[in-house]
This record gives C-alpha cells, sequence and structure tokens, in this order.
C-alpha cells in the first residue's frame, strides 16, 4: 500500500502538471480538493483518465470521483480493490 | 455608466439567411422540420467517429454532395468539388444559398465575409486525410481564403475563433462594421463538423449525453454535438418592401474571469452581456418577445443561463433552446439560432424548446413547451462558452 | 477622444522586450518550453496554474503579466476592460497534442485538460481570470499580424465606450516558434492622470503597432 502511495503521488504530479510540488508535500490524508493543491473540476476529470490509463479502471459514473480521489490513500484503497 | 448617442450610426438589416444542419438545407426547411416536432439528433454508430454509440446531428452527406456538385457546375471556373473538404463544402453551399438569392455582389470594396469556426478543418489532422489535402488547410484563414476565392469576395475575410460564443460574436462584429460605416454589406458564415477530435474531448469532459440532450430539463445530462453551417447576410441599405424589417439593434461580449471551463456560479457577466445589448437596442428586457439561450444541456450552463436570465429582469419571457433539434454546432451554433429567431420574427411563431419536460433549473423561466402563435418584435440571442465567454445580441423589427 | 499605447511587450524567438527594454534572452536556449520556464522563473511570478496551461496559454500569460506589472488597471471597472487578440495557427500546438490522444484506438486516452485548451480565446480566459478582466473579449485569426484589423476593432470598442482599457495584439506559438506582441490601450485623458512612465505613451492606430511590433527586423 505505502508503495502504491508513493507511485501515486508521482503519478498525480505528473497528470496535473504540479510542477512546484514535491512527492514529499503530498500528505496521503489530506484532501486533494479545496485548499492545499489547488485543484480543480478539470483536475478531477485528468485523475479519472489516470485510473482509467495507469492502471485500467474505468469509473463510468463521475460522482464516485469524489469519494475515490478524496485523498492519496482513497485513490491507493480504490485501485487496490479493483485493479483487474 | 453610459453610452454615446450614435446619431450617425446606420441600420443593420438582416437580409437573406441559411441554415444548413440535419433539419434541412435551407432556413425554411428547418423550420419545416422544427415544426413538425422532428430532432435531427441520433444515435450514431461510426467507428471512425467514436468508439462507441454516441448521439449525434449530422448532415446528410449525400444531400450534400448532390447541392455542392450541382453549385460546382454552376461557378464561372472549372472546379473540381472533391478538391474540398467537408467543412468548405457546408460553407459554400451555405453562402451560395444567401449570395445567390440576395443577388449580393463579392467583388464591392464595401462587402465583407466573416467566418464563424472553432475547429475549422480539424479533421485534416486524421490520417486518411493526409495525403489527400495540403497540411495548410488546417489553418483557419487558408479555409477562409478558400471559401473567399470560390466566391471572389474582394476583402480578406475577417475571422473570430472564440468558442461557442463564434457565431454570436461574428454577427455583433459584422453590425459594428455597417453602424461604423466601414463595410455595407457582410456576409457572416459559420461551421464546424462533428469530428473525432472534438467528440473525443467533450467525452473526455464527461459532457456529452447518452441521449439526445434535454436543455433546461431535471433530466439533462449533457450536450450532443451536431454539425451545421449557416450564413446571414447583413446589410445598411434598407430592403425594398412594406413590411417590417428586422435589424441587429444591439450586441455585447463579457468575460466571467472565473474559470477557463466552468461558467460563472452567478450569471453576471453573460447578464451585463444581456443588458449591454439590450441597451444599445433601446428596449427593456420586459419587452422582449423571446430569448432564444445558448442552452447546452450541461447541469452548469443551463443553471447559469437561468440566474443571468432572471439578474437581467427577463425570466417571464419565453425562451428555449434550440439544441434540443440539432445538438451543440459549434461555430455554427450562434448563426443558425439566430437565423431561427429571425424566422420567428417573420412569422411571428415561437418554437417550442426540444427535449424540454419538467423544470431543471433552480430559477423558473418561461419555458417553451408547444409551437404557438405570437407578436414577435424583440429577440435576444445569447452564447457563452469555454474560455469564460459571454455574448449577447438583440433583433429588433423597425 | 484619442487612444494611446501605454505599455507593450514583445517576445520574439527567445528573446522579450518590455517597452522597448531587453528584459530576457538567453543564447543556450533551443526550446519553447525551457524559454518559457526560464522567463517565468526569471520574473518571480508565482502563479501555479501556469503550468497547467499550454504553450498559447503560458506564453499569453507572462507576456501579459509583464506589460501590466507597472499598470494600475484595476482603476479601471472591470466590466469596461478588454481582451482583443490574434494570431495565425489557433490553437494548433494543442491541436496535435490532443490528436495524439486518440490517434491509437489501442492507446486511447484523451485528456480534458489538453482539450479545454484546442481553442484559441482560452488564453483570453486565462489573462482574464487574472486580472479580473470582465468586459468585451476576441479572437481573431490571421495569416499574419493585421494591424489594421485590430486597430480598428479596438478603437470601435473605445469609441463605443464599451472599454477604457484594453489589451491587444497577436499571440502565436507553434512547437518552438513562438511570438507575442501584447499592447495595453488607454484613452489620452486617462493617461495624463497617470504618473510618466518607462515608456512615452504612442497614439494607438495600426500604423504604430505594426512599428512597435516590427522594430526588431529593421
Amino acid at each position: 500500500m505505502e508503495e502504491l502511495i508513493e507511485k501515486l503521488k508521482k503519478e498525480v504530479i505528473e497528470q496535473l502538471n504540479l510542477e512546484d510540488i514535491k512527492p514529499e508535500d503530498i500528505n496521503p490524508d489530506s484532501p486533494l480538493f479545496g485548499e492545499g493543491l489547488g485543484l480543480d473540476s478539470i483536475d478531477a476529470l485528468e485523475l479519472i483518465v489516470l485510473l482509467e490509463k495507469n492502471y485500467g479502471i474505468k469509473i463510468e459514473d463521475p460522482k464516485d470521483g469524489k469519494k475515490i480521489f478524496f485523498s492519496i490513500r482513497s485513490m491507493a484503497e480504490y485501485i487496490t480493490a479493483n485493479k483487474k | 455608466m453610459g453610452y454615446r448617442t450614435q446619431i450617425t450610426m446606420k441600420q443593420t438589416y438582416i437580409y437573406e439567411d441559411n441554415i444548413i444542419s440535419s433539419l434541412g438545407f435551407t432556413t425554411l426547411e428547418n423550420i419545416e422540420s422544427i415544426r413538425a416536432n422532428a430532432i435531427g439528433i441520433r444515435i450514431t454508430d461510426d467507428p471512425l467517429l467514436y468508439p462507441r454509440p454516441v448521439p449525434l446531428s449530422k448532415v446528410d452527406p449525400a444531400a450534400l454532395e448532390t447541392r455542392f456538385n450541382a453549385i460546382c457546375e454552376q461557378h464561372k471556373r472549372s472546379v473540381a468539388p472533391d478538391s474540398f473538404t467537408r467543412l468548405e463544402k457546408l460553407l459554400i453551399t451555405s453562402i451560395r444559398e444567401v449570395i445567390h438569392r440576395d443577388d449580393l455582389n463579392p467583388y464591392h470594396p464595401k462587402t465583407l465575409l466573416i467566418l464563424s469556426t472553432t475547429k475549422g478543418n480539424i479533421d485534416l489532422l486524421e490520417e486518411r486525410y493526409k495525403a489527400k489535402f495540403n497540411h495548410k488547410r488546417l489553418y483557419l484563414w487558408e479555409l477562409a481564403r478558400i471559401v473567399q476565392t470560390f466566391f471572389g469576395f474582394v476583402n480578406t475575410p475577417v475571422i473570430i475563433s472564440n468558442a461557442c460564443i463564434s457565431g454570436v460574436l461574428a454577427l455583433i462584429t459584422a453590425s459594428r462594421y455597417i453602424q461604423s460605416g466601414t463595410y455595407d454589406d457582410v456576409v457572416v458564415a459559420g461551421g464546424d463538423i462533428v469530428s473525432e477530435f472534438v467528440i473525443a474531448g467533450f467525452q473526455s469532459f464527461q459532457a456529452l449525453s447518452p441521449d439526445p440532450c434535454k436543455p433546461f430539463d431535471q433530466n439533462r445530462s449533457g450536450l450532443s454535438l451536431g454539425e451545421a453551417a449557416g450564413a446571414i447576410h447583413l446589410s445598411s441599405r434598407k430592403p425594398v418592401g412594406n413590411s417590417r424589417m428586422v435589424t441587429l439593434a444591439g450586441g455585447a461580449t463579457t468575460n466571467d474571469a472565473n474559470h477557463i471551463s466552468g461558467p460563472s456560479r452567478t450569471g453576471q457577466e453573460l447578464s451585463l452581456a444581456m443588458d449591454r445589448a439590450l441597451q444599445q437596442a433601446g428596449i427593456d428586457a420586459s419587452a422582449l418577445n423571446y430569448i432564444a439561450a445558448h442552452g447546452t444541456a450541461t447541469a452548469y450552463n443551463d443553471e447559469m443561463e437561468a440566474k443571468a436570465i432572471a439578474l437581467s429582469k427577463a425570466e417571464q419571457v419565453p425562451v428555449s433552446s434550440q439544441k434540443g433539434y440539432w445538438g451543440h454546432t459549434l461555430g455554427a451554433a450562434g448563426i443558425i439560432e439566430s437565423a431561427v429567431a429571425v424566422a420567428s420574427m417573420r412569422n411571428n411563431q415561437l418554437y417550442r424548446s426540444a427535449g424540454f419536460e419538467t423544470p431543471g433549473v433552480t430559477i423558473p423561466l418561461n419555458i417553451l413547451t408547444e409551437h404557438r402563435d405570437a407578436e414577435v418584435d424583440q429577440v435576444l440571442k445569447s452564447a457563452s462558452g469555454f474560455g469564460g465567454c459571454n455574448a449577447a445580441v438583440v433583433f429588433k423589427k423597425i | 477622444m484619442r487612444q494611446f499605447i501605454t505599455a507593450y511587450t514583445l517576445i520574439d524567438g527567445f528573446k522579450c522586450m518590455v517597452n522597448g527594454r531587453l528584459l530576457f534572452y538567453q543564447e543556450n536556449i533551443l526550446t519553447f518550453a525551457d524559454f518559457i520556464k526560464a522567463l517565468y522563473k526569471q520574473e518571480q511570478v508565482n502563479y501555479p496554474k501556469f503550468y497547467k496551461m499550454d504553450a498559447l496559454g503560458k506564453l499569453g500569460f507572462i507576456a501579459s503579466e509583464l506589460l501590466l506589472r507597472n499598470k494600475d488597471i484595476k482603476s479601471y471597472p472591470p466590466e469596461l476592460t478588454g481582451v482583443v487578440l490574434s494570431n495565425s495557427s489557433s490553437s494548433l500546438d494543442t491541436d496535435i497534442a490532443h490528436n495524439e490522444t486518440i490517434r491509437n484506438r489501442e492507446h486511447y486516452f484523451p485528456s480534458p485538460s489538453v482539450f479545454v485548451y484546442t481553442l484559441p480565446n482560452i488564453v483570453i480566459g486565462e489573462i482574464c481570470i487574472r486580472n479580473g478582466i470582465k468586459g468585451e473579449n476576441a479572437f481573431l485569426v490571421s495569416e499574419s499580424f493585421n494591424s489594421e484589423l485590430i486597430a480598428g476593432y479596438v478603437t470601435d470598442l473605445f469609441s463605443r465606450e464599451l472599454v477604457k482599457g484594453c489589451l491587444c495584439g497577436w499571440i502565436e506559438v507553434l512547437g518552438n516558434r513562438c511570438e507575442a506582441f501584447l499592447a495595453w490601450v488607454e484613452n489620452q485623458a486617462d493617461v495624463a492622470e497617470t504618473k510618466p512612465g518607462p515608456f512615452n505613451p504612442v497614439p494607438f492606430d495600426a500604423e504604430h503597432l505594426k512599428l512597435l511590433k516590427n522594430q526588431n527586423d529593421r
């Protein structure tokens, strides 16, 4: 799990072009949206693409995204549970 | 704030117009289809466009070929129909209709062509077209040049590519040129095709509805894409005849300054564009007989528009989105939807907002649920798009 | 009332000038990405969203930052400021990037953050968001910079009193070729009230636009 978390941090930084942010700046339990990383609605859609592209996981209902993308840890948990 | 009284400004009369969409090849054919409640959006299974079936509104390819071939045959020079791209064919066929009926002289130094498109010949990025068409055709000025040359317009066309407000902005720009006396006649033409490029993009935005779009409806679930072309001839010359003439009486654009894809949360900026257009036209919102809304059927757009309409104190005015008939036609939208609004004025008829059943925005609007006869003298057309842009234009009978 | 250009930015190749003074040039820079990042770093513009923009967005954003740095544009109501831009290739640079994501059906992952930039006027949106500009906006496409087109369009906005300040010009990127020319235009009366800056205002017309943009060509 911790390995996946570290990998995800790097992937999120790359996919969302968070150039000035380093993996160690991201607390895996902190909310990804709202304050903090300054992510917006396009980033949320971009995370859906990340899951599909890197993990083959398709999110059919964007509304599910809220829970899945709450934090890096929630993402990692979802990937572990759903990876084919 | 005050606007300078523009005593010397000329009127902008609306002459002939044309709509090419899934519902027909002339404005009349389109209006007849709308009257008959025809919906042009169909679930389309075309692997060249999208891996899965998707609702689209497409112009009948065979009928377009027939019409375009006939135009080429009548052309003074010898032109090969298959040397033109799909969008070029659509635009030329649409402009031809308008020029032909009005007997407009494209060679006149005070005649201008304005082109409105968001993506131009974007399909030429696809492998299947690479050998056939020069890469240069991807440039909007080359597309415009081809259309210009076909008809022989002497002036270099003005090209407007401002997302989904392109068509309305092109009409506003035309009227400004006419009012200031820069040009006497302007043909505003706009179009976009449905392409793999655009479908994939909107799909990645999760913005496409699985069913034909339902603007302003509670069960709306996104937009449908459509392809269309339209042309409107605007002129400073008063048309002959006794009936009252439709004019373009005001128009403005604004920016949300909020987000590049999400619309304003308040609708204030669209409302400002509407207020300015009304002020220039010298009428109150309460005097409007119809609002042709943008109405893409995405959750946020329709809500923002409802707020803007209420802020401009126009929530009692009959309103519709025409996108339930032919989807979002991007660079053509502002032009063909204005052409329907003008037809409403000429026919004194309002047409229902297709796809709408149950109110789905937080502010009650007077959405047209059926076609009906009505005195239609003053109309507002609005548009909003990515990049936070908004535009509104007012048509008035004088 | 006449209008004046009271500031301008010129980026040509990988060289950047503001109000006629050289601000940035490094001989060893070979790519647009390196150039724009180096300029962003040198000028210490702190705006994390910059990294999310496409090339056209980055170029327009930086050019407008440098243009408006010493301008008190907030003295004008937001709804009376405008942006009118033009270029040759529309958003072709990003169109190609988006097309790459859908060319291969086995690897078909269109990206919303790329697709949103496949419209040339998104850079106008970025500039409006940053500066709170809410008035008239338009993106025009022409084969090469058409000073008559821009001067005509913007002068008309002033004559209708739809704007009191307007950012206008040319913003073009394709691969590693980039060119930006942005001018800030104000009414003569408002210019007189502002303190004299490092650049002496010049009348706003097609001729001066052309002169300022093409000064390096001479």
